[in-house]
């Protein structure tokens, strides 16, 4: 932002909490599952019964860890659990489990993808495991009821240092994360189900005539698309510009406010007016011992790690040539990704398997509403179709045609091409005989090409068209011009 | 007369049941005649079983007769506090807020008391939450030291203690967080033993202050506590604070128990005995002599940190407090008012009516303690004196073998005496609590009298883990001495 007088810097950092896809509960052995009748995936652990006690959950550490390994982190070799005291209904010990002065990972960076086709590295401040709370149900009447269903699911939170400067870096950062944590397999990161959820905390920094002035930081709460982000900070940006224009008003210790976002009205609410006093009493976990995490345990963890999303996009750009557009669509999902690579050393010409994946196969999985790899096709059976296209056996739109074929009955390409009689006629003569019918029935579109004037080429793609439509599109387009130009002498 | 059967110990009555000489259920009945006759005064108990403990005991004559192996405590009449979840009757904590408190599950130590074919009688009364040494803080009902029913059993397991030492039972747990066991068996004459931290599951045991909270045996006799705590120690994997057993293997304690330990060495603090009072003093110079004369030498070691851990552990175990008790709110289960006018009011009046005075007051301690500005001060402080004085017994054992204490400064005081100043309530915990801050084993054994003919109990500690040993030699002195025969006069003098 700029205005003709002063300067204005949009200043982001992020939180992010990410549901893990642990099978059970950080604490106890309770499944993790949305969508279950209230109450009914609890025990005594998560209930805050007396006299019980939490056992740690060693595959939501693991996950954790290779998250913060993902993001270029430390991991700690020694991290401890900490209580965190606020009472609510959904929170039945009234403390949280989580971790305070020392995180599981810290000091990372990610590297976001910008429209520029550049990156961005953005510091990841640290990254911890916390327990989820419960839901309060506000129904009729003079009463609320409490589901503990989710108490004690695994949450990470992911801290970012305020280094996003505009809402499409902190739209991308979020995008990027969510490519990450499901590239890993830590989290399947559906917003839709809350499994992502984010707190952006926006602030600007304002100079005008050379002294800079900073506006009090908002945290937007809980948001859970990455519209909802994408216009809040776009929103809190241009509303504390105003605010800052007619109250002068500045950052100073204590004016941190905390807003809500209205997605109805496209605007952030405020929520708490001062950050309150909030002491939350953070003490060591008696109940919990420290979790130490060796080499051993580290080096078993980073196996699990595999090529990560903007990389392996930055590679297919590199090595395949692929434009960067499609690139980031085929390693959205790292499944389809790796089907990808796997076509492309089956033997299929990169750029011909990607326009099959991205034009037809993503385009099936999407009205489905599965993943790609869930059509249950072969890679090598993709490769093959990519290969009668290259050579001719098949054009390009009979390709597309075969490959939902393949999708619908799950047999091979050289089947289907047979079948369906979609196989190329490249055979010179009988093909010459064709295109002489052809210009013959046709005298003004010759005309036209022999003029030499503007709608020369239009005719001539006209005249083909009139080849494929006299073989149903079975005749090799590449060889019915060839022979047109040698009839034309062009 | 009491029923003589009442005066066996839990290994005789054991044995008696297995050769058929005394049933179950004979057993059982004794007790709850006994109770009958005298629970109205002493009030040991928040809570009975008898027909349930009866029809067990039955099934125990049963499974005896038809020729099965049944465990340690086939057949024994025992007792537990009452901040043992049981998925049977309440679990109360001695608080209003859990009066009508019925635990969906076992406690891991009352699974393993059943595994062991115990016959559990009753819950014990206990100050609310465990907080107190007199039992006079329980919110549900007053227990009588039965050697004075004008004095306090001790506590905060007051009523285990009392219900032990009248025959109300054979053998109970406790559950000890700064002397909590220790300090009641010395009030009532009876043994009581504190595990190493680690060494008793902690699950279902309603916490306190949960780096501190241990349960532990207590009985008429050391090997009784022995055969408890065989029973109750090992590794539990529901506590992630229970030590493993290649770490600490539990071993039998029954084992060797009646070998003296050769070349003992006891480690005796001058410095800390200066406080007590002159009978408890002597009581254990005199058992140091006993020692002595046993072939044990005695060196004198420095506890340079001694003095501060009061102000440590009521920092440290109130702070662990407030947040433990952060959960009885009224709003999941236990005491909720009766009209709130909002969520507030539903944790402010609910916790107003439920919780007692000394409840109150170690919430408010503990949250201070832990808010932001004096963390530092104090939690901080507290944690690291707790170390100094870890490091205060590393240092002691290098040069012997056990300590030897008083296990409080006086013998049981009257009903209502201290119950007006917490702060002389919580100096009279001074030789108990540095176990707990240490995590290490100490037991208290009956070791003489005073003036009144109330009993005076002496301390034992060894180094973590050393049960064992520690038992021992605690046996060591219950074998050259008496005082652990002498019974409260109560019940053969009708006293009522």
């Amino acid at each position: 932002m700029a205005r003709s007088d002063m300067q204005v810097e949009v200043i982001v950092g992020l939180e992010i909490h990410v549901q893990l896809c642990t099978a059970s509960k950080l604490f106890c052995g309770c499944a993790v599952e949305s969508g279950q009748p209230a109450n009914s995936l609890v025990c005594p652990v998560c209930l805050g019964m007396p006299g019980v006690l939490p056992v740690m959950n060693k595959k939501a550490v693991e996950y954790a860890a290779l998250t913060g390994l993902a993001l270029n982190c430390q991991i700690a070799s020694f991290t401890k659990w900490d209580r965190k005291s606020y009472y609510y209904p959904d929170l039945p010990k009234n403390y949280q489990v989580s971790q305070y002065d020392l995180p599981l990972a810290h000091h990372g960076f990610i590297e976001i993808p910008l429209p520029s086709g550049q990156t961005k590295r953005i510091r990841i401040r640290r990254v911890h495991l916390e327990e989820d709370a419960g839901k309060n149900l506000h129904a009729t009447g003079n009463f609320s009821q409490v589901d503990l269903n989710r108490t004690g699911t695994p949450l990470m939170e992911i801290v970012t240092e305020p280094d996003m400067n505009n809402a499409t870096e902190v739209k991308a950062l979020a995008m990027e994360l969510q490519r990450i944590v499901r590239y890993i397999g830590a989290s399947e990161a559906d917003m839709q189900k809350g499994q992502m959820r984010f707190e952006p905390n926006v602030n600007l920094a304002i100079t005008r005539h050379g002294q800079v002035f900073k506006s009090p930081i908002a945290e937007v709460k809980n948001l859970n698309s990455f519209r909802a982000l994408e216009k809040s900070v776009d929103f809190e940006a241009q509303r504390q510009l105003e605010e800052f224009l007619a109250t002068g008003l500045t950052l100073q210790t204590g004016n941190k406010t905390t807003r809500g976002w209205d997605d109805a009205h496209e605007v952030t609410v405020l929520q708490r007016e001062k950050e309150e006093a909030h002491d939350y009493r953070y003490f060591p976990e008696p109940d919990l011992v420290p979790v130490r995490v060796d080499e051993a345990w580290l080096d078993r963890i980073k196996a699990g790690i595999c090529e990560l999303p903007l990389q392996r996009q930055l590679r297919f750009v590199r090595e395949y040539g692929l434009n960067d557009y499609d690139a980031g669509v085929l390693t959205l999902e790292r499944s389809t990704a790796d089907f990808f690579d796997d076509a492309v050393k089956a033997g299929g010409q990169p750029k011909r398997i990607c326009n099959l994946l991205t034009q037809v196969g993503l385009k099936i999985a999407n009205e489905r509403g599965c993943r790609f790899v869930d059509l249950g096709i072969k890679s090598r059976d993709v490769a093959a179709l990519a290969e009668m296209i290259d050579r001719g056996q098949v054009n390009a739109s009979a390709g597309a045609r075969i490959l939902a074929e393949m999708v619908a009955t799950g047999r091979d390409p050289q089947t289907l091409s047979g079948q369906l009689n979609l196989l190329q006629k490249s055979d010179a003569s009988e093909l010459e005989a064709l295109v002489d019918q052809v210009l013959e029935a046709c005298p003004q579109a010759l005309d036209e090409i022999r003029s030499g004037g503007k709608k020369g080429p239009k005719a001539r793609s006209y005249l083909v068209g009139q080849v494929m439509q006299r073989t149903q599109g079975q005749a090799n387009p590449a060889v019915v011009s060839e022979i047109m130009a040698r009839r034309l002498g062009i | 007369m009491p029923n003589p059967l009442l005066d066996m110990g839990c290994l005789d009555l054991r044995e008696a049941i297995g050769q058929h000489q005394i049933t179950s259920v004979q057993a059982a009945q004794a007790v709850f005649d006994e109770m009958d006759q005298w629970e109205p005064v002493l009030g040991a108990y928040l809570s009975t079983f008898a027909q349930q403990a009866l029809e067990r005991a039955e099934q125990m004559d049963r499974r005896m007769a038809s020729g099965d192996r049944l465990g340690p405590l086939a057949g024994v009449p025992v007792a537990v506090k009452d901040n043992m979840c049981t998925a049977f009757g309440t679990t109360t904590c001695g608080s209003k807020i859990l009066a009508n408190f019925h635990a969906p599950y076992n406690a891991a130590v009352i699974d393993r008391l059943l595994a062991a074919d115990a016959v559990i009688v009753g819950k014990t009364n206990m100050d609310e939450f465990a907080m107190g040494s007199s039992t006079e803080n329980s919110g549900l009902g007053r227990t009588i030291n039965p050697w004075d029913v004008t004095r306090v059993p001790g506590g905060s397991s007051g009523g285990s203690a009392a219900a032990v030492a009248a025959r109300l039972c054979f053998a109970a747990l406790g559950s000890d967080t700064g002397g909590s066991i220790r300090q009641p068996a010395s009030f009532c004459g009876i043994v009581g033993l504190k595990p190493t931290y680690g060494r008793v599951s902690r699950y279902g045991l309603v916490a306190y202050g949960s780096s501190l909270d241990q349960i532990g045996p207590m009985a008429r006799s050391v090997a009784d506590c022995a055969l408890m705590l065989n029973v109750i120690a090992g590794h539990d994997p529901r506590d992630s604070t229970s030590v493993d057993e290649k770490t600490a293997p539990v071993g039998d304690c029954l084992k060797d128990l009646d070998k003296p330990v050769a070349g003992l060495r006891i480690g005796i603090v001058p410095q800390a005995t200066e406080g007590a009072d002159r009978p408890v003093r002597d009581a254990v110079t005199e058992a140091v002599e006993v020692y002595r004369k046993s072939g044990a030498t005695v060196v004198e070691v420095d506890m340079p940190h001694l003095d501060y851990a009061i102000a440590a552990y009521y920092v440290i175990a109130t702070a662990e407090a407030s947040s433990n008790l952060a959960r009885y709110d009224g709003v999941h289960y236990g005491h909720r008012t009766a009209n709130p006018r909002d969520y507030v009011e539903v944790y402010t009046k609910s916790r107003a009516e439920g919780f007692g005075q000394e409840v109150k007051r170690r919430i408010m301690l503990g949250t201070y303690a832990l808010s932001s500005g004096y963390y530092d001060a104090y939690y901080l402080k507290a944690l690291k004196v707790r170390n100094l004085i870890r490091r205060d017994f590393a240092n002691a054992f290098e040069r012997c073998d056990c300590i030897l204490m008083p296990v409080a400064p006086t013998t049981a005081f009257k009903l209502g005496e201290k119950s007006t100043d917490p702060l002389q309530m919580y100096l009279a915990d001074v030789y108990t609590i540095s176990a707990n801050l240490a995590g290490i084993p100490a037991i208290s054994i009956p070791a003489g009298c005073d003036g009144h003919g109330l009993p005076i109990g002496l301390q034992v500690l060894c180094p973590a883990f050393a049960e064992q040993r520690l038992l021992r030699i605690a046996r060591m002195f219950e074998s050259k001495t008496d005082w652990h025969t002498r019974k409260p006069a109560w019940g053969s003098h009708g006293t009522k």
